[in-house]
């Protein structure tokens, strides 16, 4: 058997925000074309791992990271171009955020700063992003309208298709759907399912369920630890290895 | 039930007084003001025209127009603020998106914040002591327009981290997470949606520069000087030159004899150009917020 | 080639901003540096501290008898400064809760226009109605012979002064959460009610703030005064008595003082009185400002 060399290997990671730490020596992989979700109460880390993944930690003054974090096998630290590792990673954050320019300009704003100027080309990346996202029809007859003044459903898809214009490896999502309907919700669902095909995706969330329903892995955080790690079907079943993972999944406590 | 008692009654009668007692004093705060700047276009009147803005003042400036002070004001707000907005707006950007936050910020910032509140009369003496003698610039258009820069860069810096602080972190996030630099996501989300604020600080300044008079009075303006009538270089750099304001003190306390219709002139027209100038910073921020995009 | 050069262009452009960044610096720490360096002989060496705060007598040109004496000038800054704040905090405050509490919201923004504008005039303009609007009136109200006096100075410098205290107290006054006002209209307050105990006590500090720059303003301001208050070096003691600033003096004799003379370096050593006050001053403001901002957040 060859074993592949997983998408995202992540060794011992350490995460300090001044003199406290919240993430103690975490260990994990994310395989190609998985679908990988990572659930835990507030406050376990989970958000400033995504922030490792595409460097963009490094933004916030006070926070310090150690261990290793590859990328098909390549240590994101001694990267040189920072740049081309943030269009690798594809992020979308809990609230929407439709920049403040049209909706066009907003999916090919990556591409634009990547240096890509043909409009025609520009205009298909647009149409396949917005597709992707399943926000297309909604908006193909209004591209050159605010992206800030459409829902905050719409927004959030606009966000997503935002993060796949650059053509990412591994698409991260952090709690995507606090700030929207339910309906929005299961058609992102959809969407992440189909966009498995082409890339792992990194699953933050806090709803447990909404983990069940897409991972193929499911981790559990706790208290900046990896509790546990395994197929979401062993996971969720009555016996995980941890009782903790049990008592959290079925609302005990969290 | 619902019975007004004499209690709620006077209540009634306080909350009434009360507003026309701060509208009062709002009014006689206003009002005498609209009735000065009324007497002052009233005496003005007689010698207000184009002639008196195109000649120069003549016969020890008991006569004639203000051409050389008006010429001379707007050399020194060219100057100064072609050196004071660029630096500022840019000292601004690095101050809100580049800096680290730690303790040297921290003091240039309070340093900042606090030098917009120091006397003018103190930028003179800075002035005096750094451009004019330290430097070698002597009494010179260049030295007092540094004098207005140094003056004015401490609020356009602090106006403009204002304006770019309004747009929200989250636009900035969105755009590293996609790969852009951060000199790209200054250039094309923070400096566009901030635009608007800066500009409105710069030309706040602008009035504010040609309005001062302490500054420039021993840095580089003198009581006269004849220049040609209707040529728009007609100073250099090095030379010294009327300005407006100190134009409007010297005659109205130096020199005996002058009649009374041209300082009140002289003072209108100071109080159009800044006027006017404010209005256009106010009428652009206005105009600019209602097609505010978020 | 396009790319190399695009990045070659971002470096110098950060590159030039982190220059404008200390330069700026730089040029607000020069501020200190040659203000004090053209004082700092003098003051080191051969000024009387203690008779220069002292006494009263200001004798800078004096042949036989040179003293430099800033007590009276002190005096008369601090004198005209005081009127200014009676006159001013009053009107300012009341003026800013018309305009945060008590008007509709067109209204609001026509007068804060209006009072924008008022605190763009020149101060030479305000030196210039003080020299003859209000000495005219003071001269008929009084029947003094002369009005350029404290009592105009004040006037002028109060004027000058309200609309930074309005628009500062405004802006405190809108500091505070809308949920209070809600809770004590809900409670049955009136408006009166609602700005005495509730907007007052949790608006203290961005007011007095308020009220600390109207003060910066009128110890700071030069030209006005210098025309508006006579020229006599005393201490006052009438409202119609002529007085005579720090700022003023600065003005009236820098040009008349030879370069590094003794007399020269006095007034340097003026101005950094002058700025160690108003900075004392500002620095307290924007302390009080920022604990509003840092509670808020």
């Amino acid at each position: 058997m060859v074993t592949a060399i997983p998408r995202v290997d992540i060794r011992n990671l350490r995460i300090r925000y001044g003199s406290k730490e919240i993430l103690h020596g975490v260990s994990l992989d994310v395989r190609s074309n998985e679908i990988l979700g990572i659930i835990g109460p507030a406050h376990s880390g989970k958000s400033s791992l995504l922030r490792v993944i595409n460097r963009t930690l490094e933004f916030i003054p006070e926070a310090r990271y150690e261990g290793t974090v590859c990328i098909d096998g390549e240590d994101i630290r001694s990267m040189s171009d920072v740049y081309a590792l943030r269009r690798r990673v594809g992020m979308v954050s809990p609230l929407p955020v439709g920049l403040p320019m049209t909706i066009f300009d907003n999916v090919a704003f990556a591409p634009r700063m990547a240096g890509v100027r043909d409009r025609h080309q520009l205009g298909e990346t647009v149409e396949e992003c917005l597709r992707q996202a399943a926000l297309w029809d909604e908006v193909k007859d209004r591209l050159h309208m605010l992206g800030t003044k459409l829902s905050g459903g719409q927004q959030q898809r606009l966000t997503i298709a935002r993060a796949l214009s650059h053509k990412p490896d591994v698409l991260c999502l952090d709690e995507f759907s606090i700030a929207i309907d339910p309906v929005t919700t299961m058609r992102i669902e959809d969407v992440l399912k189909s966009l498995k095909a082409k890339m792992s995706i990194i699953l933050v969330t806090n709803l447990v369920q909404q983990s069940r329903r897409l991972a193929d892995r499911t981790a559990f955080f706790y208290n900046g630890e990896l509790v546990e790690l395994d197929q979401t079907e062993v996971l969720f079943s009555d016996s995980p290895a941890s009782r903790k993972t049990y008592e959290y999944i079925n609302g005990l406590f969290g | 039930m619902f019975e007004i008692t004499a209690h709620v009654r006077k209540k009634q009668r306080v909350e009434q007084g009360v507003k026309f007692l701060f509208l009062g004093m709002t009014l006689l705060m206003i009002l005498p003001l609209l009735l000065i700047v009324g007497h002052l276009v009233y005496k003005a009147w007689p010698v207000l025209s184009m002639d008196f803005l195109l000649t120069n003042p003549i016969r020890g400036m008991r006569a004639g127009g203000i051409w050389a002070p008006l010429l001379g004001t707007l050399y020194l707000v060219i100057i100064s603020l072609a050196v004071s907005a660029p630096v500022g707006v840019m000292a601004a950007i690095y101050l809100n998106e580049y800096a680290q936050d730690n303790g040297f910020t921290r003091v240039v910032n309070l340093a900042v914040v606090n030098l917009a509140g120091v006397p003018s009369i103190v930028h003179a003496l800075f002035g005096l002591g750094a451009f004019v003698l330290f430097a070698g610039m002597g009494r010179s258009i260049l030295a007092a327009a540094l004098t207005l820069a140094v003056m004015t860069l401490p609020v356009i810096i602090a106006s403009t981290k204002e304006a770019l602080s309004a747009v929200p972190r989250s636009f900035r996030e969105a755009c590293w997470n996609v790969g852009a630099s951060r000199w790209q996501t200054i250039r094309h989300i923070v400096l566009p949606n901030s635009i608007s604020g800066i500009l409105t600080g710069v030309i706040l300044q602008v009035s504010r520069a040609a309005g001062e008079t302490a500054p420039v009075m021993f840095t580089g303006a003198v009581f006269y000087k004849a220049i040609k009538e209707g040529d728009l270089f007609a100073y250099g750099l090095m030379d010294q030159c009327m300005a407006l304001s100190m134009h409007l003190f010297t005659i109205a306390t130096q020199v005996p004899g002058v009649p009374e219709s041209l300082p009140y002139a002289t003072a209108v027209v100071l109080l159009g150009v800044v006027l006017t100038v404010n209005a256009t910073a106010i009428g652009l921020r206005v105009w600019l917020r209602s097609r505010k995009k978020w | 080639m396009r790319r190399f050069l695009n990045r070659w262009m971002e470096h110098g452009i950060e590159t030039l901003i982190r220059l404008c960044g200390i330069s700026a610096v730089l040029f607000v720490f020069g501020i200190f540096y040659f203000v004090f360096r053209e004082g700092a002989g003098y003051l080191f060496n051969g000024l009387n501290l203690k008779e220069f705060f002292f006494s009263i007598a200001w004798h800078p040109t004096s042949v036989t008898h040179v003293r430099y004496g800033i007590l009276a000038l002190l005096a008369g800054t601090f004198s005209v400064t005081v009127l200014a704040m009676v006159l001013a905090v009053p009107f300012g405050l009341g003026a800013a809760i018309f305009i945060s509490e008590f008007c509709n919201p067109r209204v609001r923004e026509l007068l804060k226009i209006v009072i924008e504008l008022l605190a763009a005039i020149p101060s030479v303009v305000w030196g210039f109605i003080g020299l003859t609007i209000m000495n005219s009136l003071i001269i008929r109200w009084f029947n003094t012979p002369i009005g350029l006096t404290l009592l105009n100075g004040g006037l002028i410098l109060a004027l000058m002064s309200v609309p930074i205290i309005v628009s500062i107290g405004e802006d405190a006054l809108k500091a505070v959460p809308d949920s209070y006002r809600e809770a004590a209209l809900a409670m049955g307050a009136t408006r009166w009610q609602l700005v005495y105990r509730v907007l007052f006590p949790a608006a203290r500090n961005g007011l007095l703030a308020a009220v600390l720059l109207g003060v910066g303003r009128a110890v700071g301001e030069t030209m006005a005064v210098l025309m508006a208050t006579g020229h006599s070096v005393r201490i006052p003691t009438s409202l119609l008595d002529p007085v005579r600033t720090l700022t003023a003096t600065i003005a009236a004799e820098l040009g008349e003082a030879p370069v590094r003379s003794d007399h020269y370096q006095v007034l340097f050593i003026i101005g950094i009185v002058l700025f160690t006050i108003t900075f004392c001053v500002n620095l307290t403001a924007d302390l009080m400002v920022r604990g509003i901002r840092k509670r808020q957040a």
